[in-house]
């Protein structure tokens, strides 16, 4: 159901505002930080850092903090280089992922940054991202194949293996997903972006043998046609992919099958 | 208490929706014809007053196209209500019964409004 407010407990207030530091360039950041074990609603807290003191990114803003100003504060990072998808969060009102966009890429007097939308908060901008892993399971993002396995590989020509560009890339980051208004009101229904988009990767793949199957298991009012092609998955993609391309290409395969 | 793959998998894939998806676009597909077509002819038809209007109406050619303009569009808006119900409205039974009561307003407007213009068309010049 859409909830146009937020539940009770959930929306920010105010919090802490760190001191502000001497330097040329200091640039505001604000926060969401919420913890569990402390309860009360989740706060804005307010930082400043000298950015000639740390690196280019969000993410390097985000390790300044912890290392230098406050260690409580709770984030998933690991790659540093846009590979790994762990610091996905909502900077500056876009999802994107921290360590691939700079700090100077976002005007404004201060900075946001927020875990990703519409998810639950397990701890400050650590979203629990239990279902949008059951989903890209559910579409079972394998090869699939009753053919014998020959003796050495599974062969693909080139121009085959092209139709898999611009959806292996994927790094399952989930800001397509959590960016989607139709994923926001139902999530637990519709894959959403990021699953769809591995569901057509491997309904592409001229070496899976179990389309048909695939195809029926996306067939669904709900976890198929809920994408309206509201195109926020392929604005926000840090990888400029476009799952809603892909989820239409699965659509065309549908009306293929009937028609 | 239910595993993430239990409810990620719900009650399965219903195995519909393309029909959905299909007739929405396929109506659609008629009204980029004939809306532009009804604009056109209701504004002209008008300028002749109630008379006029009538008698433009009862054009067997303005009155098929009049029939399947509402077809068209009243089960395009059944097709697009029935989204916008599924979106918004999560509790089960209240959303059967809104679809339930989307489809009767649809058929309800259809009768209304087709009759009307087939008594036009029959009782002219009678």
């Amino acid at each position: 159901m859409v909830q146009l407010t937020l539940p009770k407990g959930s929306a920010p207030k105010k919090g802490k505002t760190w001191p502000k530091p001497e330097g040329k360039n200091v640039k505001k950041f604000k926060v969401y930080r919420y913890s569990p074990e402390e309860g009360g609603n989740p706060r804005w807290d307010t930082y400043f850092v000298d950015t000639d003191q740390c690196g280019p990114m969000i993410l390097d803003v985000l390790i300044y903090i912890k290392n230098h100003i406050d260690s409580t504060l709770a984030f998933r990072r690991s790659c540093r280089e846009g590979v790994c998808g762990s610091c996905a969060m909502n900077i500056g009102g876009h999802n994107t992922i921290a360590c691939t966009r700079g700090w100077d890429e976002i005007a404004g007097p201060h900075i946001t940054i927020a875990p990703l939308p519409h998810q639950p908060v397990v701890k400050d901008l650590i979203p629990d991202l239990t279902n949008f892993y059951a989903q890209h399971a559910y579409v079972q993002p394998f090869l699939k194949t009753d053919t014998p396995e020959p003796e050495k590989e599974w062969t693909q020509s080139e121009e085959d293996r092209e139709h898999l560009d611009g959806l292996y890339e994927c790094i399952l980051c989930a800001s397509c997903s959590t960016s989607c208004p139709s994923y926001w009101w139902n999530g637990d229904k519709y894959l959403g972006p990021a699953a769809l988009l591995q569901a057509y990767r491997w309904l592409i793949d001229s070496r899976d043998e179990a389309t048909g199957e695939r195809l029926d298991d996306l067939e669904d009012p709900f976890k198929l046609y809920r994408c309206h092609t509201i195109m926020n998955c392929a604005q926000v993609c840090p990888k400029g992919l476009n799952p809603a391309k892909a989820i239409a290409k699965i659509k065309h395969m549908m009306v293929e099958r009937v028609a | 208490m239910t595993t993430s793959a239990k409810s990620v998998r719900g009650l399965g894939a219903a195995g519909a929706g393309t029909q959905h998806h299909i007739r929405q676009r396929v109506t659609a597909v008629a009204l980029l014809f004939l809306v532009p077509w009804f604009v056109y002819s209701i504004v002209h038809a008008c300028k002749a007053g109630y008379e006029g209007a009538l008698t433009w109406v009862a054009q067997p050619l303005n009155a098929i196209l009049l029939i399947l303009t509402l077809s068209a569009a009243l089960y395009h808006m059944r097709l697009g209500m029935q989204v916008v119900i599924e979106d918004y409205i999560a509790k089960s039974g209240t959303r059967q019964a809104l679809l339930i009561l989307n489809t009767f307003a649809v058929i309800a407007l259809g009768a209304a409004t087709i009759l009307s213009v087939l008594k036009i068309w029959f009782t002219a010049g009678a």
